[in-house]
């Protein structure tokens, strides 16, 4: 393979790390049967406050933290707004996304395009010189390695912890959780709130990495919508979603390569429209059933296998509200 | 585990469904919980079981008077109950259900499901998908999870509505193992005479939320019925068959969801006929009823209304030529709930494009007075009681339809309500309309019938002598099994 | 346990002081005097006639977005895509005011109806891909809002672009005669303008009250599987209820279009499209306040306006009050029904989820 290739390779996967991250975030959100529509706001928000925090303390993990904590301050929010104040989640989701982008915009108007403190570039010691792989996968900001552990981590706590069994089935069906003693609203809340965490640190994966500092409009502006888009394409599994994010940042810059090739003369704005048109066609191809009917093609024995990877479905209670009896 | 309820109240706004009940029931024993539906029984054993609390009494365990807020803590004091509607997660594999709710690692718990099951003589596949499971199956996986647990005393409600007669074969001999060789007490819910006199050693008879009686066994339907119902068993009246026109047919029709296929069959449908579609849930006669009525579109075959071939028409047009479709769930479709009485009359009265509100009310007095509907024009439609919506329901059907196509059409209702419902529909019939309807009620099934056919995995059979067929037969039926 | 005056009165009164107070904290935080503030807010939006013609214009398509919205919000949908409804009612309009030559009385009109036809053209997309393909209207809303920008941004700075080349800030400025005429100098407001909004609030309240039309949108929002067997053409009602609103939406961005800017530019719509999201969220599905909270809305829009020139303080400052506002009303609704534990009075909100992208799933399943 050669170098540009690796490069490019290389290049998409620190681009899709932001989405994976909030991806991953949102998918354990609405595996407890919440949705966090705030996503496109509380992104940008969470990666002006965990810039503006940096700055100010001079350190990174401070501004981490400060993004973690916007996150998940406004995925408690909707928790509450959810379960104990019940308002439809969709509404107040809405109106967060607005509210945080104007917030961030607001608060932030005195650190547009000031410089400031970055993740170090740390390539992992031993696997980064794994041939190819290495250099693709491990030769990059400490941020891509934390969604790689992220993805592993949510995929085991979902599926292969006693957690994961209740987390999902207060998703799933919230009358048997309680029934088996889970506490429905208190399990909400925490994986509510841990979501939205995750969906801040993406948020400061943008401002202390891929995209540094703070500018207005914000750069990852529009992410967040891509992000949710991904988490139902993904089919609510944490390894679909890494996939979804991968492939659209693929394709991301497959345009981007094709925008700078002198042959083809199509005008640099269009390309701009690119990622909704990727972002339509996947939910369609979800909806559609196509990834379901590919399962049945297969032998049988590997159905079962790939029958949880490649289902659809959404969890059955996600967006309806648990009374008890 | 003996168990004491003393003095048990539980009201429901104006329904006083639990008065003033006190029961004891002793270990080593099976006893029936009788009564009709709404009188009580679901309520009293999902107090006992933790799912609610009274608003008065006290449930004593071996002589203790025992507090316990939810099911869980129920659970821990030794009473597991198995629900109507399994309180399974469809999405989750047999053994994950299993070990969900339980401190079993995955290694025990596949063991200690697969020493139940086959103590119990059931099957499942430990790696099945919940979802894919039947009733029957359902059920078997939560009595084993629920004994896994540690229950000492088993609660199931209506355990045999929507099974065939092996799957209840099979359920009642585990549960007299239960009882008789380990000794725990089973509490059996029912409406069914047959059930409780089959299987039972003891009968509590409950009557609109009282306690009216208890009898010890041997158990005889004359001694039931009479505490039951105060002594009169209404028995409905068989009509005779219909034989007018057929007014719709399905033409070698092939059906296809999600889940399932069903293989080509024909049904000729003639006005006057009360047509039973029975058979296990997700068999194929729910997709049949849907697809006279235009809501199910047919993969091959044709769809004929009134000698007009209306194969891929959508529903409105079936409701114009006079098929009128009606499902299980009221309140999930049929009714809109945010609407009031008044606006669902007026969507369906005519079809003018402005409304005249004055004479959308005095149409809506009129339906609510001549359907006995207790409710405003104003009322919002989720403000109704059951048997209320089914009567507005009713009313909102049109006076001569040509096809009813019913799911059901008494879920979930009192005895009283029931056959109101089934007054109103045959008066209908003697004006040519022809019905056609499912339930998993077998008893239902036979008793209005005037054709019976059966589902079973996607096929669709006719039962040769609809008139003479036992509800025994009609389970084994849907279980497969065919004379 | 009914809630007696007072306490309702608190409950109206007390999510708009806490707006304030988060505002006036927030403005503080960034090192400006809130009362500074809220006074310039207030000269800005009522100084003198101009300054209150300037409310009216952001009051007058944004009263057309909301009451485009109150119809797709009593249908069910969540139409996200009104902002590109608007923007590409704005394209429609700028190409009829660019390469139209009608005789006066009708060029305008014409712009107009362009515009609208535009609109419905980018909702009823939006309502093909939910009933057709299965995706979700917030989806594809959000996605044709992006594309409707990228198409403006491409006409500007390609086919459109003022022959002094530029930098893709706007087209040139249309001919006196395609623009929409102020009634006068000190109060520049278009009276077609004005009369259109006049007609969309009357006209969409009595579709909602006293037609069958009106009925079935209702019967689809809250339950389209029940609608359906009672022979609502369910599909029928959502598509119509967004082409309503397309149209709304349209006329909306030609008024930006042929009047604001007399050009076409880059985010023309102004979050105004969202801004009636807001304001029908707040109002719920009333139709007859929806004119009233759309003027205080345009009260805040207008009179920030002048904050960056006066106080170097960024406009968004009006998107976070007003955001606030209904997040805190929202919120207090809740707690009033948690307080008062009545059965839940009518929600506002369509009852659909963001998740219930399955359409088209047989009722079987």
């Amino acid at each position: 393979m050669s170098n540009e290739l690796i490069a490019i390779f290389n290049s998409i996967v620190a681009n899709a790390t932001p989405l994976v991250i909030a991806g991953i975030g949102e998918t354990i959100t609405e595996r407890a049967g919440v949705v966090n529509l705030s996503l496109d706001g509380s992104i940008v928000l969470a990666a002006m406050v965990g810039f503006v925090a940096a700055l100010a303390s001079g350190s990174v993990i401070v501004g981490v933290i400060a993004a973690m904590l916007v996150g998940a301050l406004v995925a408690l929010i909707i928790a509450a707004a959810d379960i104990d104040l019940k308002q439809d989640q969709v509404a107040i989701g809405f109106v967060l996304t607005l509210l945080c982008a104007d917030l961030a915009q607001f608060l932030g108007q005195g650190y547009t395009r000031t410089p400031g403190p970055q993740f170090p570039f740390t390539p992992l010691p031993l696997l980064s010189d794994v041939p190819i792989f290495g250099a693709i996968l491990f030769n990059h900001q400490p941020q891509v390695y934390v969604s790689f552990a992220l993805t592993f981590a949510a995929w085991y706590l979902l599926f292969h912890t006693r957690q994961g069994l209740a987390l999902r089935a207060v998703g799933e069906r919230p009358e048997a959780a309680f029934a088996r003693g889970t506490n429905v609203s208190r399990l909400r809340y925490l994986y509510v709130v841990l979501g939205g965490a995750l969906v801040g640190l993406a948020g400061a994966a943008y401002s202390l990495a891929l995209k540094p500092g703070w500018s207005t409009p914000p750069a990852m502006r529009g992410d967040g919508w891509i992000a949710l888009a991904i988490v139902i394409f993904g089919g609510w599994h944490p390894f679909r979603v890494v996939f979804g994010a991968y492939l659209f940042a693929g394709l991301r810059a497959l345009a981007s390569a094709i925008q700078r090739s002198p042959d083809i003369q199509i005008p640099l704005v269009l390309l701009n429209g690119l990622p909704w048109i990727l972002m339509i066609l996947t939910l369609v191809l979800v909806s559609s059933g196509a990834l379901e009917r590919l399962t049945r093609a297969l032998p049988r024995p590997m159905q079962r296998w790939t029958r949880g990877l490649l289902r659809s479905d959404p969890p059955a209670a996600l967006g309806t509200r648990f009374e008890k009896s | 585990m003996d168990i004491e309820l003393r003095h048990i109240h539980k009201r429901f706004g104006a329904v006083h469904a639990n008065n003033d009940i006190s029961a004891v029931f002793h270990s080593g024993q099976i006893v029936g919980i009788l009564g009709e539906n709404g009188a009580g029984k679901s309520t009293l054993m999902k107090i006992l079981a933790g799912f609610q609390p009274p608003d008065s009494g006290v449930i004593l365990l071996d002589g203790a008077p025992a507090a316990y807020g939810s099911p869980e803590a129920a659970l821990s004091a030794g009473i597991g109950m198995l629900q109507q509607d399994p309180l399974d997660i469809g999405a989750f594999t047999v053994i994950e259900n299993f070990i969900y709710g339980s401190h079993l690692t995955r290694r025990e718990a596949y063991r200690a499901l697969s020493a139940q099951t086959e103590r119990l003589g059931f099957d499942i596949d430990p790696d099945a998908l919940v979802s894919t499971l039947s009733i029957g199956q359902r059920q078997q996986l939560e009595i084993v999870r629920l004994l896994a647990l540690g229950v000492k005393t088993l609660i199931l409600d209506e355990p045999t509505t929507g099974i065939s007669t092996e799957q209840k074969t099979l359920l009642f001999d585990a549960l007299r193992l239960l009882a008789k060789r380990d000794g725990m007490s089973v509490l059996l819910v029912s409406h069914k005479l047959e059930d409780v006199i089959a299987l039972c050693d003891r009968a509590v008879v409950l009557r609109s939320g009282c306690l009216v009686g208890e009898l010890d066994a041997p158990l005889t339907t004359a001694d039931l019925v009479q505490l039951m119902f105060g002594g009169e068993l209404i028995q409905q009246k068989r009509k005779h068959p219909g034989t007018g026109d057929v007014v719709a047919a399905l033409e070698g029709v092939t059906l296809r969801s999600r889940r399932m296929t069903v293989e080509p069959f024909t049904l000729r449908i003639r006005a006057s006929e009360v047509i039973g579609l029975a058979g296990l849930d997700n068999s194929g006669q729910e997709l049949a009823l849907r697809a006279c009525a235009g809501l199910v579109k047919p993969a091959a075959g044709r769809v004929m209304v009134l000698g007009e071939d209306m194969t891929g028409k959508p529903y409105r047009a079936f409701m114009q030529k006079g098929v009128w479709f009606s499902a299980a769930g009221r309140l999930e479709e049929g009714l809109i709930a945010g609407l009031t009485l008044t606006e669902h009359v007026a969507l369906v009265a005519d079809s003018r494009p402005l409304l005249d509100w004055n004479a959308a009310r005095a149409l809506t007095e009129a339906k609510l007075a001549q359907y006995q509907v207790r409710g405003q024009p104003e009322s919002l439609v989720e403000t109704l009681s059951g048997g209320n919506q089914q009567r507005l329901l009713m009313g909102l059907l049109p006076e001569k339809p040509v096809l009813l196509a019913l799911e059901q059409p008494t879920r979930g209702l009192d005895v009283d309500s029931s056959q109101w419902i089934w007054t109103q529909l045959l008066d209908r019939c003697d004006v040519g309309t022809a019905i056609l309807f499912t339930s998993p009620d077998l008893d239902e099934l036979v008793a209005h019938s005037d054709r019976l056919l059966v589902a079973f995995a996607g096929r669709i059979t006719e039962v040769p002598d609809a008139a003479s067929v036992t509800i025994d037969q009609l389970g084994r039926m849907i279980g497969g099994a065919f004379q | 346990m009914k809630m007696n005056w007072m306490t309702r009165l608190a409950f109206a009164l007390l999510p708009i002081i806490a707006s304030l107070a988060i505002t006036a904290l927030l403005i503080t935080l960034v090192g400006s005097d809130p009362r500074a503030v809220f006074e310039r807010v207030f000269e800005g939006a009522f100084r003198n006639s101009t300054a209150f013609a300037g409310v009216v214009n952001f009051w007058i398509p944004l009263v057309l977005c909301s009451m485009g919205l109150v119809v797709t919000f009593t249908a069910g949908l969540w139409n996200i895509g009104v902002e590109g409804q608007m923007m590409v009612g704005a394209i429609f309009a700028s190409w009829g005011a660019q390469f139209l030559a009608l005789p006066a009385p009708l060029q305008v009109g014409a712009e107009i109806a362009l515009a609208m036809a535009g609109g419905a053209v980018w909702a009823s997309l939006a309502g093909l891909l939910k009933v057709r393909l299965g995706v979700h209207e917030i989806f594809g809303g959000v996605a044709l809002n992006a594309l409707a920008n990228v198409w403006a941004i491409y006409l500007i700075s390609g086919p459109w672009q003022p022959p002094e080349g530029g930098s893709a800030q706007a087209t040139r400025p249309f001919p006196p005669d395609a623009v929409l005429p102020s009634i006068s100098n000190a109060f520049p407001v278009s009276l077609l303008g004005l009369i259109i909004a006049f007609l969309a609030v009357v006209g969409v309240a009595l579709a909602l009250r006293g037609t069958r039309w009106g009925l079935q949108l209702k019967a689809t929002g809250k339950n389209p599987r029940s609608a359906l067997l009672l022979g609502v053409p369910t599909t029928q009602s959502a598509l119509t209820a967004l082409i309503v609103c397309g149209v709304l939406a349209g006329a909306a961005g030609s008024y930006r279009a042929l009047f604001t800017y007399t050009s076409l530019r880059p985010l023309l719509t102004g979050g105004i499209g969202f801004l009636g999201l807001l304001v029908v969220l707040l109002v719920g599905v009333r139709a007859i306040w929806t004119p009233l909270v759309a003027f205080a809305f345009a009260v805040v829009l207008g009179g920030s306006t002048r904050l960056r020139v006066a106080l170097q303080l960024d406009q968004s400052l009006a998107g976070v009050l007003q955001s606030t506002v209904v997040l805190m009303v929202l919120l207090a609704n809740g707690l009033r029904r948690r307080l008062s534990a009545r059965r839940s009075v009518e929600a506002p909100q369509p009852t659909q989820t963001a998740v219930d992208f399955k359409q088209e799933q047989t009722a079987h399943e």
